[in-house]
């Protein structure tokens, strides 16, 4: 890993991008790491596009603005393609990882301009399939620490055990569900260019 | 030693309230403070203090409430942001001409209008003549370790002003990040039980607390606030020095940032100087000897140290996150130069005015202020010294 990652969540409100940058720099704090999540906040409306932040690094992180040249973004909502600028400043190096059933193709059309690594999964199923309720968050997690290298999956896994059995103290009945949809993301994320 | 831990600096705010276990806490919800007075009423509920929590119909009353309990002999604290601060008004002054060291952690919000929910320093700079103790944060662990101290510093016997701790809005108070708490008997030991000398619940002192002050004695009494302010300086060094026995964490009035031999320097506050450290420790790569002054305590204003701190640069830029809207430049510009002045340090100095109402401040903008200062060290002219940096064209 690098000496400092940088992500850029792109969702619309409601679907949980906030709270995947919050436990992902839970997860990430709890291998070690020096952290920061958090969220741009504007209008807060059920669909609006919102954008959320993580840093990871070994050393204390100082920075204090938004992120602008991402190591890697994470798009939770497919048609954000086409009215936000999700590549702004993403490095090459990195990579795009999308929640879309699209096809090599139909991304390239959108994401013109960038020219490094793509990652898609189609979140939606692997939530009906685990959760029989459409959350996107949880995939999208599993698939960008899968991406990003960020920690060892059996290490991940171990964690988000406990990370919802604390937040999902109240309605445990969610907790396996939630398990099983990132066991399922991180075989389902695959590479398309 | 100490716990690892990551919190918001709301909840970094909230948790040093809930060690500190004040005797009463009252407050009316703003954001983007709304958090602490939140946090800290499910610590009322589930027992892990017990403080008396006020849940008040205003901010005016939250300051009254706390004015109240702490005339009476408790120890009272709030939390606000912009507009609380600004119904809090008339209490603020109350607060302080009454000398009651109350302890506010104010979440710093641009002060409407337009409405605008985000961060800058409008609030706290309207209250900078008030007699409060101003503190500043870069970030959660300076939120947190601020608080820590305010009580020991607010409730000296030289002092006994009220205090706020100031962080940046959104920008600390709601990003998560790694923080060390201290334990919870290690952080009553050091903050200590309140002891007033003087107040109202005591029976075999019977007083009256700010009664009518006339021309013949509101003179004195304003003068001895203004002595208490100069004599919290001493106090807030003592704290800080004990507190660093205790954390290995060390505060002054002030952070010097690779200072010893820099030849520019940025003066800021808050989580801005997080970002210039970074900008000063590239430019230091490519050779340019810049530095960085954090200031942590804007009241009392530490003038004679800061002059001794930038005297001998090149050139020296002041940053506010808040325009003072008089034509001439921002307060801490205005603070800092005019100390500079009276201690005969004559170094070209510039004021820029950024980051208002959440305008984010990014790594280039600061590199460009950076880069002014070099034109201006090399060139010693400075066509205008009252600038903005991030303003849109």
């Amino acid at each position: 890993m690098k000496d400092l990652i940088e992500i850029r969540w792109h969702g619309r409100g409601g679907q949980g991008a906030k709270t995947a940058s919050l436990l992902l720099a839970d997860a990430a704090f709890n291998t070690g790491k020096y952290i920061q999540g958090f969220p741009e906040y504007g209008p807060e409306r059920m669909g609006a596009p919102i954008t959320a932040y993580n840093r990871i690094s070994d050393h204390p992180i100082r920075i204090h603005s938004n992120i602008y040249e991402p190591d890697y973004v994470v798009v939770v909502d497919d048609t954000l393609l086409e009215s936000v600028d999700v590549t702004a400043g993403l490095k090459e190096d990195g990579a795009i990882v999308i929640n879309t059933t699209k096809g090599k193709e139909d991304l390239a059309k959108v994401l013109q301009n960038y020219h490094g690594n793509i990652y898609t999964i189609d979140a939606r199923k692997v939530s009906m399939e685990t959760l029989g309720k459409y959350f996107p968050n949880t995939p999208m997690l599993a698939a960008i620490v899968k991406v990003a290298g960020i920690m060892e999956e059996e290490d991940f896994l171990k964690d988000m055990q406990g990370s919802f059995e604390h937040k999902f103290a109240k309605k445990p009945e969610v907790i396996e569900g939630n398990m099983q949809a990132l066991k399922l993301a991180l075989e389902e994320i695959k590479k398309v260019n | 030693m100490g716990i690892r831990e990551r919190l918001s600096g709301n909840e970094a705010a909230a948790i040093a309230m809930k060690q500190i276990n004040p005797d009463v806490v009252a407050a009316f919800p703003i954001t983007p403070s709304t958090e602490i007075p939140q946090y800290f009423s499910t610590f009322v509920s589930n027992g892990s203090v017990d403080t008396e929590f006020v849940a008040v119909e205003s901010e005016h009353s939250a300051m009254s409430a706390c004015v109240g309990a702490e005339a009476a002999g408790a120890r009272a604290m709030t939390a606000t942001s912009a507009n609380g601060l600004s119904f809090m008004w008339e209490m603020i002054y109350i607060a302080s001409s009454l000398r009651l060291p109350i302890v506010m952690s104010l979440v710093n919000r641009a002060v409407s209008g337009p409405l605008n929910i985000h961060n800058d320093h409008s609030d706290a700079m309207g209250v900078r003549d008030a007699g409060w103790i101003m503190l500043f944060s870069e970030n959660n662990q300076e939120a947190y370790d601020n608080l820590l101290m305010a009580h020991r510093i607010a409730e000296h016997k030289d002092v006994l002003l009220p205090l706020m701790v100031c962080q940046d809005g959104f920008i600390t108070s709601h990003s998560i990040e790694n923080i060390e708490l201290l334990e919870d008997e290690k952080v009553k030991e050091f903050v200590g039980t309140y002891h007033p000398e003087h107040y109202l619940l005591n029976m075999k002192e019977p007083m009256a607390i700010g009664p009518l002050d006339v021309q013949s004695y509101l003179f004195e009494h304003k003068y001895q606030q203004a002595e208490a302010m100069r004599n919290a300086k001493k106090v807030i060094l003592e704290v800080a020095k004990d507190f660093e026995k205790l954390t290995g964490r060390k505060y002054s009035f002030f952070e010097e940032y690779k200072m010893e031999d820099a030849e520019i320097a940025v003066v800021c506050m808050n989580s801005t100087a997080g970002t210039t450290k970074v900008v000063v420790d590239k430019l230091r790569e490519q050779g340019v000897k810049a530095g960085m002054v954090k200031i942590r305590v804007f009241r009392p204003f530490p003038a004679e140290e800061l002059a001794e701190a930038l005297g001998s640069l090149k050139a020296v830029a002041v940053m506010d996150k808040a325009d003072s809207l008089n034509a001439v430049g921002g307060a801490l510009f205005e603070d800092v130069t005019s100390g500079m002045y009276v201690a005969n340090k004559q170094v070209p100095a510039v004021n820029y005015v950024y980051g208002i109402g959440g305008r984010d401040t990014r790594e280039a903008d600061i590199l460009k202020v950076y880069s002014d200062l070099q034109e201006i060290a090399t060139t010693g002219t400075i066509d205008n010294p009252y600038r903005y940096v991030g303003l849109r064209k």
